[in-house]
């Protein structure tokens, strides 16, 4: 009875999980955007869907003031090192979302500029498929990755320091020789694939 | 056209000429182009008013149909003056594909003449400043090579990775 009086004023806790509870309500998102992924990051920022009802709406384009990046879009090799930069350039606790199918996975560019994905040279927490995706996509990625903020953050970022092994995916099981890449043969007069050559 | 005859006169021999519906086009082969390309687009340029290159670009004729020699230079001339247009092919072969450069001639080329050098690894003789334009510096192939397979040698996963611990 004496209890039910008291708990209104106050609340047990731990510090950690207080400072997750603040943090996860006020992600600052650094925008990575390279491509059309990029207008649906905008668009998620807009009054229609409005990520500043999760907390997520202040973006800054300088790493050094941001807790979250988000990879929007194709990363050719050019653009690798200004991403790991990027990256490096982020305060810790910091946390990446690698938003639709060519961050993830390279989308359908297998070509021999594009990355194949960006966490085979950057940690990434969520991955949101689409191709595009709808700001709904990204809003639920953003809902995943306070879950897991508040899960696993820490004030001075020790579950960080426990990982040193590399968490990305393994490395394709069989990169194709040169040899045995296609180049598809084909017949430049009409533009046609895979006509028998010898017309005569 | 008459341009192609003040040509004919002044270049006896060194070219051929072909057309497809209104493009008319000048082409000079691999033994002939080293010589005679220069001379030939600054004749055009300042005797026959092409005085605008339009464009500049590269093809890879590698298992091409009746092709004689493997890589080529298209330069697209515009007279403004009277609006004709004209086509010149220059062509180069391997093993040091090699054609003069024309930033003499047109400033404009600068850019687009490194850029089928970074494509095809043709080399402008004169060019000013020939390094890549668009690859990184590193990159030692050259892509839009038709023997140069789709997804390249693995210049794509040659970077290092950054894990949680030592970021």
């Amino acid at each position: 009875m004496a209890l039910t009086n008291l708990l209104p004023d106050f609340m047990v806790t731990k510090l950690d999980a207080l400072a997750s509870l603040l943090r996860k309500h006020s992600l600052w998102p650094m925008p990575f955007a390279t491509a059309c992924c990029g207008i649906e990051l905008m668009a998620t920022a807009s009054s229609r869907y409005d990520i500043a009802r999760f907390g997520a709406e202040a973006m800054r384009f300088s790493p050094r003031q941001c807790d979250v990046m988000i990879v929007a879009g194709r990363v050719v090799m050019k653009m690798v090192p200004v991403m790991q930069r990027i990256w490096l350039q982020m305060p810790e606790p910091k946390w990446c979302i690698s938003m639709g199918a060519c961050a993830s996975s390279g989308g359908v560019f297998d070509t021999y500029a594009v990355v194949q994905g960006i966490d085979r040279f950057i940690p990434v927490d969520v991955y949101v498929p689409g191709c595009p995706p709808r700001p709904e996509q990204l809003i639920r990625a953003v809902l995943d990755l306070q879950e897991k903020v508040q899960k696993t953050g820490t004030i001075d970022a020790r579950e960080f320091a426990d990982r040193t092994t590399y968490e990305g995916p393994t490395p394709l099981a069989r990169e194709l020789a040169p040899e045995q890449a296609i180049v598809a043969p084909g017949d430049y007069r009409t533009a046609t694939r895979l006509r028998p050559l010898p017309l005569a | 056209m008459a341009t192609l005859d003040k040509l004919q006169a002044k270049f006896p021999g060194a070219f051929t000429t072909s057309s497809f519906r209104d493009n008319v086009r000048v082409l000079v082969n691999a033994a002939k182009a080293p010589t005679v390309l220069f001379l030939l687009l600054k004749f055009l340029k300042e005797e026959c008013g092409f005085d605008m290159l339009t464009e500049l670009g590269g093809i890879d004729y590698l298992n091409y149909p009746n092709a004689t020699d493997r890589y080529c230079v298209v330069y697209g001339l515009t007279n403004t003056a009277t609006g004709e247009r004209l086509w010149v092919k220059a062509f180069a072969n391997d093993p040091d594909p090699e054609l003069p450069s024309v930033v003499e001639l047109w400033n404009g080329a600068n850019w687009m003449e490194r850029e089928v050098y970074d494509m095809y690894g043709v080399r402008f003789t004169g060019h000013p400043d020939l390094r890549r334009i668009l690859l990184p510096a590193e990159f030692t192939a050259f892509p839009l090579r038709k023997d140069y397979p789709l997804r390249g040698y693995g210049e794509r996963h040659n970077f290092p990775i950054v894990t949680r611990a030592e970021s």
